[in-house]
């Protein structure tokens, strides 16, 4: 880090980092990497990690895409792993130089959109739901309903995640459809939801946690990482698991196919499958890991939470989302548009 | 200069100076943003890539969709209602930004070059301070300012002009307050540096007529400043059509503006030639507008 | 932040005494101190609540638990941000820098020539960054910079510097020529009279007329660079983080009051520059010649 600094402030033209220290340059999410868990890395192993920050898949996707970008690792959620790997960008791992591969939990091995784990090693995992401050609405909070058909108690007080992906597909489980669906007598229900909803919402923003936390808004669609942290702040704050139907997601680490540093993301892959390493990121990033016999290394709060562990009786309503097609994409978009014009 | 060919001369000489002395400028902007600006204009003439990006064959549907809609439901043709809502959320912000960040801005540079020399560039630096934190943090600081807790409503509370709070926050108002906050200096900056060279012994002149200070104001310094009024409504008016963060985070992000329609293109709609189309237009739009400006106001600036 | 002290009566320099003597000074416009004072207010009272909160026990933004200093350990530690923050500040110098410069040439050739066949073209071109969404700019960089990327090898700060640099042309080039535009030539044709060369008339007579307005461009030019996101986002090689793009990637998560600590210790800093640079020139200005 502090070569980089050096050669950042000084020679302004510079390639990146001094060229004989064996590094690694990591593409991930922003604010999603523990830096303690760096610090260890860095410490055992002697490689100088490099975090690039990025804040969409598409924006991560195009950027490799383009070519030249100088990346070994990167981060991508489970609708688009498939994009990455159709499209040649990423490289098989060879399980043969992965001595903690079989840490991964057994139901995060054979995921469908990477059976047996050819290409990703799981990062984190979490569920998008509703949150709701049970001290103003006391009723089921587990349904989609929540913000799509709010009780009157939450009226104007509701904020959606804007994630087009997110909030269509759990409008299409609400009105009993499958996600991706191309069925138009469901998109109309879909949209007619959608706009009718709209009314009750105070903002559509991603800073759900702040709002929940300071009693700005009362409900909110969003992922279970900020209603966790927001019930810390704020106890009465509980999530709900919508049963019509809700995804999950997983954001898996993969290889990129021309990484410069092979040897050294190889280690980096091992390291974060030990439990203790994978509990590091889970207790920065607040989000469950995948991997097996982490738990016991997680922070008191973050093992017990009824956001982390889904309740046993909520589990099969949740569905990893795919990635849909253009046709399916290109009517949601449109959806998406009438709803915020 | 009476005769033709030295007067041709001339121009030819003015001609080579005007290019040369802009040729950096050129080279720099047909490298850094004119320059790779035309693959969008190729990627608005092709087909939707399946997972982003584009892909063949050559298509004019991205430039259809612009202004037509197929409804997704009857397949009827009909104007795209919804991109035309979008356009004039953008355009009424961005003319309402321009006309308050004059209003405050006129005053503000005004008081900046009417101080001691010696003092004008501290108080410019004054002016700009604020943008040395990033624009995302002082998004969320306004916010701070304006929310219903916030220091405007317990103000407003506690001096008993209002009996509970105002909800401006998400509403276009706060979008409003957002765009005002961060255009302000583009337009303080270019009044000053009209404003700066300003004679004046010009105003003792209209003063010595028994000019009012509003007809001095109106009749003197505004014809005089109005290189810098057009400058400063160009750097206020057009970026702020484009806005993206303000409208996402002050407005709630229920209400977009032409910026972040376009920004969904790019992202999660993953219709890159759509989104290529409409900027292509919106430029065009915006450009024509611009000079059709810059002529009318040089012609009526020259009646002084 | 006592700089809003805008009513005092600051200690004037005699030179300026003549324009600004009571009882009727000619540059008193009724109302414009007022507004004055108000734009200064509003400009700075988020600026003033974002202090305040750097200074906050409790992790969230919008509640006060109480004075610490802990957000400002935490930066301390975060070397991440320090990278972020001083390759913004380089990458902003850079910017302010290249565009000024070429901007001023451009500003003299489109305004001191007359018109000539081209110069509205010139002038569309300048002004043609502000006509589209930064996200546009941003993606056709990525495609044109990715493949002169893969051709070369070359990762630097180049790109970035580039990017930033034309971005800010139009911002740096507005305030130069509407400074420039119906200036007195009398001067410069004196100078030519007095069989000055055209480069000793632009440096002892065009350039210290010019300043304000180059000190004007290159201080937007500067602080559209430091707040630039987008284009960053998409340029921006391995490594590479920027502030404003660091900030961006905590924009899903929610903000703690870590990011008002860095931004006051960076007003801070400026602050404490600025101070010291007018202090210097005061001073100079004072020594008699």
């Amino acid at each position: 880090m502090k070569t980089l600094y050096l050669s950042a402030a000084l020679g302004l033209l510079t390639t990146a980092a001094a060229a004989q220290d064996r590094q690694l340059q990591l593409y991930n999410w922003g604010d999603y990497t523990s830096p303690e868990m760096i610090e260890k890395f860095e410490g055992e192993t002697g490689i100088d990690v490099t975090i690039t920050d990025y804040d969409s898949n598409d924006t991560a996707l195009a950027k490799v895409q383009a070519g030249g970008h100088g990346f070994d690792l990167v981060v991508p959620s489970a609708n688009y792993v498939q994009i990455w790997v159709e499209q040649g960008l990423l490289q098989e791992l060879d399980h043969a130089r992965l001595t903690n591969i079989g840490n991964i939990a057994p139901e995060w091995v054979d995921v469908a959109w990477d059976p047996g784990r050819r290409y990703t090693i799981p990062w984190q995992w979490g569920s998008t739901g509703v949150s709701v401050n049970t001290s103003v609405y006391s009723g089921d909070i587990n349904t989609s309903n929540i913000f799509l058909d709010p009780p009157p108690e939450l009226h104007g007080k509701i904020n959606v995640v804007p994630e087009m992906n997110d909030i269509i597909s759990l409008t299409i489980m609400n009105v009993g459809g499958e996600p991706c669906t191309e069925d138009l007598e469901v998109l109309r229900q879909v949209r007619d939801k959608l706009m009718n909803a709209k009314q009750y919402w105070l903002s559509m923003d991603y800073d759900s946690e702040a709002k929940l936390s300071a009693n700005d808004i009362m409900a909110a669609a969003t992922w279970n990482g900020p209603s966790m942290r927001a019930r810390l702040n704020n106890p009465p704050v509980q999530f709900g698991y919508p049963k019509e139907g809700y995804p999950l997601w997983m954001d898996s680490v993969a290889l990129l196919a021309d990484a410069q540093n092979v040897d050294e993301a190889y280690e980096f892959l091992d390291f974060i499958m030990a439990p203790e390493n994978a509990a590091m990121i889970s207790n920065y990033a607040r989000y469950g890991n995948g991997i097996a016999g982490s738990e016991e290394f997680m922070d008191a709060e973050m093992r017990t939470a009824p956001e982390i562990a889904i309740p046993e009786e909520h589990r099969a309503a949740g569905v990893f989302l795919p990635s849909c097609p253009a046709s399916a994409v290109n009517i949601y978009s449109q959806i998406w548009t009438e709803l915020q014009s | 200069m009476t005769s033709g060919a030295a007067e041709a001369a001339g121009l030819r000489r003015r001609t080579r100076a005007g290019w040369l002395l802009s040729t950096p400028a050129l080279v720099l902007l047909a490298a850094g943003a004119a320059g790779p600006l035309l693959v969008v204009l190729v990627f608005s003439f092709l087909s939707q890539g399946e997972y982003g990006g584009v892909s063949l064959p050559f298509s004019g549907e991205a430039w259809f969709r612009i202004f037509l809609q197929r409804d997704i439901f009857d397949g009827t043709v009909s104007a795209a209602d919804a991109h035309l809502a979008i356009f004039w959320r953008s355009v009424w912000i961005s003319l309402a930004t321009t006309l308050i960040t004059f209003a405050m801005g006129l005053p503000t540079a005004w008081f900046i070059a009417t101080r001691p020399p010696g003092q004008r560039s501290l108080w410019l630096f004054l002016i700009t301070i604020p943008f040395w934190t990033n624009l995302l943090i002082r998004t969320f600081a306004i916010m701070e300012v304006i929310r219903n807790e916030g220091l405007l409503n317990t103000a407003l509370l506690s001096l008993g002009v209002i009996d509970q709070p105002i909800q401006i926050l998400f509403t276009d108002w706060a979008t409003l307050i957002g765009t005002t906050y961060v255009y302000l200096p583009l337009m303080v900056l270019p009044l000053y540096a009209a404003i700066d060279r300003f004679d004046m012994r010009l105003l003792e002149a209209g003063y010595d007529l028994y000019a009012s200070r509003w007809s001095v104001l109106r009749r003197v310094i505004l014809p005089l400043v109005r290189p810098g009024i057009v400058a400063g409504c160009i750097l206020v008016f057009i970026p702020s059509l484009g806005a993206y963060v303000t409208p996402r985070i002050l407005g709630g992000g229920k209400n977009m503006m032409i910026g972040n329609f376009i920004e969904l293109q790019f992202g999660q709609a993953r219709n890159w030639p759509l989104g290529a189309a409409l900027s292509m237009a919106l430029m065009v739009v915006v450009m024509a507008a611009l000079l059709v400006y810059v002529r009318v106001s040089a012609r009526e600036g020259r009646d002084d | 932040m006592t700089e809003i002290r805008v009513a005092a009566a600051p200690d004037a320099p005699p030179l300026a005494a003549t324009r600004t003597a009571p009882p009727f000074s000619v540059t008193r416009m009724p109302g414009f101190g007022l507004v004055a004072v108000a734009s200064f207010a509003v400009l700075y009272l988020p600026i003033i609540t974002l202090v305040i909160f750097s200074f906050n026990a409790s992790t969230s933004m919008s509640s006060w638990g109480g004075l610490s200093l802990d957000w400002y350990r935490a930066a301390w530690r975060n070397e991440v941000v320090q990278e972020a923050t001083v390759r913004s500040l380089i990458l902003a110098t850079s910017a302010a820098v290249i565009s000024t410069t070429v901007a001023t040439l451009a500003a003299l050739g489109t305004t001191r020539q007359g018109r000539f066949p081209g110069r509205t073209a010139i002038y569309a071109m300048v002004n043609q960054p502000l006509m589209v969404p930064e996200i546009v700019t941003a993606v056709s960089l990525l495609i044109v910079f990715g493949f002169v990327r893969s051709l070369t090898g070359y990762q630097g700060l180049g790109y970035l510097i580039l990017a930033h640099s034309a971005f800010c042309v139009p911002f740096a080039y507005l305030p130069i020529r509407a400074r420039l535009e119906g200036m007195d030539r009398t001067l410069e044709l004196a100078a030519a009279d007095l069989y000055a060369s055209p480069v000793q008339a632009f440096r002892r007579i065009t350039l210290p007329l010019l300043a304000p307005g180059i000190m004007a461009g290159a201080m937007l030019a500067f602080v559209v660079s430091l707040d630039d996101v987008v284009i960053t986002e998409f340029v921006k090689s391995a490594g590479q983080d920027t502030l404003a793009t660091y900030m961006l990637g905590q924009f899903r998560r929610t903000l703690t009051p870590e990011v008002n600590a860095i931004s006051t210790a960076l007003l801070g800093f400026t602050l404490v520059l600025l101070t010291g640079f007018f202090l210097i020139t005061r001073k100079r200005a004072r020594d008699p010649r």
